[in-house]
């Protein structure tokens, strides 16, 4: 039985950084991965880079992301573009939520100003009109998330890391894990599985949120930031069953990303146009002129969504040698540099840069 | 107009108009759409300045002049729900409902990545022969035709009868089996006329067999081909090169519709049972995209369908006899224009598969899965959504393209917010 020193499952964003971060500690690392590198909510994010601010631990773990982004502004593949965030107030009383969002950015330390109408369309001319300003977090950032879990994965196989293509089947009782194809690896096991963890560690609750995404032809020039309506974070982090928000992003070929809905209770991955109808609609209120752009493709993606909304990062309660990296919901990949750094701190018994106990998976005992 | 039909064909080429023709002749109210502005398909494009053959007006008049068809031209579809397709045309984004549905949607080129395929002069045998009826200028120009079947015969006959100077036909099989596929021929004497009139257009023409194109080259443009025959490498230089491996079904809404699929070689068709009722109720299938058969089998199809959908089986029993001759003509064209395995290793490392995302052959190495491609390389993210490489790539023996997703074309944001309104009641 080949034994490691830490065998990370799942090759998402979040797995691929871990096996980056514990090959690069000099740990013997294996990552087991049947299906494409990033394949899973990776590739179906939009790569947004946001320092979401509604929830204080949300916030401490990005803004320690963002940081460590950094370090990926010069990768080509990364598509790395610091394009900043524009926060859009579509009435009085979205306004009024602008102060005290500045002050939460601030005592964060992410930089951000308020915007006044007519600085919101000198940024961005395509916004309807009538809208009462915005808020402008420049140092966000877009990146190309199935690009970056790859440089990852590749650059811990050049430090060594085993790279098993199988899934895995079974945790052992004190730790290692079962292959598919039946071969066994012992040593302590991080879960980096995402929407998949229920089927590692079903005492870990987590659903799914499918979301829905449009990308149109390359129109160079539309659109400049992200943008997003300042109630994005009512459908974020709401409990309807079902939600839309006005959220557009320019990539760097020009083409525009249109978002972002959420539904709990959807589990097959086909294009419902009833969603895209209702997404759309609200993108048109916020800026009329996609209407008359071309749609390339729609496609969907799940988000894992933990009992509390915070990821499970650490130790798996009641196991010695197992830990968990996954339920990220949509900030998985602003959040995926620093919940690795974090997680295998915690392995390696270093004192992690943030305070770990938001994320303690023990706080879900089941 | 509420937008509601008993049966509604997708697709305005012989099967289609077959299929409009007989379910309208049975009293249904047919809607018969296509995307482009004429009807008659890819095989009876009109053109411009001139008059069609016979069988393409008959074909023509008999459903676009019946009073229970509705004819929506340049009417693309985008996407589809129970009952209903999300449909686009130069109007807007709209939802048209139905009780059956005859999918009809033909075929388009395979085409296969050679070096220097992306020049500009460089098209497929039916691309050039679309752009010529359409009037692009072919006179006193220099033209090498090369590929693959009947379909080189005919681009060489249009582009010839525009002014086009033919230096050659290469047909990539080899002369034994066209020799055999030949004396086989009598048996279909419509078909054997009509290669003898081909032929006698073409006369002085070198039609040479076992030969492929391996190489086009040129500064801005092409400007000479290689081509690799029976007695060596020939450079040729020309001002244009078209070239066709054949015809690959448009499987895309019948795959989003959930019908089940066939693999025909290395490719898709839609599975039908005789009368063509694919494998989701109401729903027909019709022509090429049941696997490449030809004009003659697509218009018996497309009656089939026709009748079937309005509930007359014995009408689409009638037909089963000269379609199964139909279809055996299609098995002998596949036997014996069957790809040469040289004409699937032209592509060299740097040659550009996907070209709306110039994504070479290399970067395609390790990728088992079109959606792992994708993912790393962009490969058929682009405007074309993968038509021309995921045809290209399944010949080659790398991957298959992936399912299919609303929109189907690319299409305004606005037609996919479009609301349905009152499509389910006719």
């Amino acid at each position: 039985m080949k034994s490691y020193d830490l065998i990370v499952v799942g090759a998402g964003i979040v797995g691929a950084a871990c096996a980056d971060c514990a090959s690069e500690a000099g740990l013997r690392v294996a990552l087991v991965e049947p299906g494409p590198i990033g394949g899973g909510a990776t590739a179906a994010a939009m790569g947004h880079l946001v320092a979401m601010d509604d929830d204080p631990a949300e916030l401490a773990l990005a803004r320690y992301s963002l940081g460590l982004w950094q370090a990926m502004a010069d990768l080509p593949q990364a598509e790395y573009r610091r394009c900043g965030t524009l926060w859009v107030a579509a009435s009085e009383e979205d306004r009024a939520r602008i102060p005290a969002k500045l002050a939460r950015l601030d005592a964060a330390g992410v930089a951000a100003r308020a915007v006044d109408a007519r600085e919101l369309y000198r940024l961005e001319p395509a916004l309807v009109a009538g809208l009462a300003g915005g808020l402008l977090v420049p140092a966000d950032a877009v990146v190309f998330p199935p690009a970056v879990a790859r440089h990852l994965v590749e650059r811990a196989l050049r430090r060594g890391t085993a790279f098993y293509r199988s899934g895995a089947s079974h945790i052992g009782a004190a730790a290692g894990v079962r292959l598919h194809d039946h071969s066994e690896l012992s040593g302590p096991v991080l879960v980096a599985t995402g929407c998949a963890l229920p089927q590692l560690l079903p005492g870990l609750p987590l659903r799914p949120r499918k979301g829905h995404l449009a990308i149109t032809d390359r129109y160079p020039g539309t659109v400049h930031h992200q943008v997003l309506e300042l109630g994005y974070a009512d459908s974020a982090h709401g409990e309807a069953d079902s939600s839309v928000a006005f959220n557009v992003q320019p990539r760097p070929t020009g083409q525009i990303l249109i978002g972002s809905s959420r539904e709990y209770g959807a589990t097959t991955p086909e294009v419902s146009l009833p969603m895209v109808r209702r997404m759309l609609q609200r993108a048109f209120r916020f800026m009329p002129v996609l209407r008359q752009l071309d749609a390339l493709r729609l496609w969907t993606g799940f988000r894992p969504v933990s009992a509390d909304g915070q990821p499970y990062l650490g130790r798996v309660a009641g196991r010695r040698d197992v830990w968990v990296a996954a339920g990220h919901e949509g900030l998985g990949i602003t959040t995926s540099l620093g919940s690795a750094r974090l997680v295998v701190d915690l392995v390696l018994g270093r004192r992690p840069a943030i305070d770990p106990q938001p994320y303690d998976p023990a706080r879900v005992a089941r | 107009m509420r937008d509601g039909y008993d049966v509604l064909v997708v697709g305005a080429g012989p099967a289609g108009l077959a299929a409009a023709a007989a379910a309208a002749g049975h009293g249904a109210r047919v809607g018969l759409i296509d995307a482009q502005a004429g009807a008659g398909g890819q095989v009876w494009r009109r053109e411009v300045a001139r008059t069609g053959p016979a069988l393409a007006r008959r074909g023509i008049a008999a459903a676009l002049g019946h009073p229970g068809v509705a004819w929506l031209p340049q009417t693309q579809v985008v996407g589809a729900e129970a009952g209903a397709l999300l449909v686009e045309d130069p109007q807007g984004g709209r939802w048209l409902g139905y009780r059956a549905l005859v999918l009809a949607a033909g075929a388009r080129e395979l085409l296969l990545p050679f070096p220097g395929w992306t020049l500009p002069g460089v098209t497929g045998a039916g691309g050039l022969q679309a752009l010529a009826k359409q009037g692009w200028p072919l006179r006193g120009c220099r033209v090498v035709i090369a590929g693959s079947g009947p379909l080189l015969l005919a681009a060489a006959v249009t582009a010839r009868r525009h002014g086009a100077e033919l230096l050659g036909v290469y047909e990539q099989a080899g002369g034994e089996h066209l020799r055999r596929f030949a004396r086989g021929l009598w048996r279909w004497p419509g078909k054997a006329a009509q290669a003898a009139w081909m032929r006698a257009r073409l006369a002085g023409v070198p039609y040479r067999c076992g030969s492929v194109v391996r190489r086009a080259s040129g500064e801005a443009r092409v400007q000479a081909v290689e081509v690799d025959g029976p007695h060596g490498l020939q450079r040729i230089a020309c001002d244009l090169l078209a070239v066709g491996y054949g015809l690959l079904p448009n499987v895309e809404l019948a795959r989003l519709l959930g019908c089940a699929l066939r693999q025909s070689g290395a490719h898709p068709c839609v599975d039908t049972d005789s009368r063509q009722r694919t494998s989701v109720e109401g729903i027909y299938a019709a022509g090429e995209l049941c696997g490449i058969g030809g004009r003659d089998s697509a218009r018996l199809e497309g009656a089939i369908a026709g009748h079937a959908a309005a509930g007359d089986d014995a009408g689409a029993a009638r037909l089963q006899r000269p379609r199964r001759h139909a279809r055996r003509f299609a098995e002998r064209l596949d036997r014996h224009f069957a790809l040469d395995p040289r004409v699937r290793a032209l592509a060299e490392a740097d040659t550009v598969i996907c070209r709306c995302e110039d994504v070479p052959l290399s970067a395609l190495d390790g990728h088992a899965d079109a959606r792992s491609a994708r993912l790393a390389t962009r490969c058929g993210m682009g405007a074309c959504q993968g038509r021309i490489c995921g045809g290209a790539l399944a010949e080659l023996g790398r991957f298959p393209r992936d399912g299919s997703r609303p929109p189907l074309f690319p299409a305004r944001l606005s037609t996919l917010a479009a609301d349905p309104v009152s499509f389910r009641d006719p």
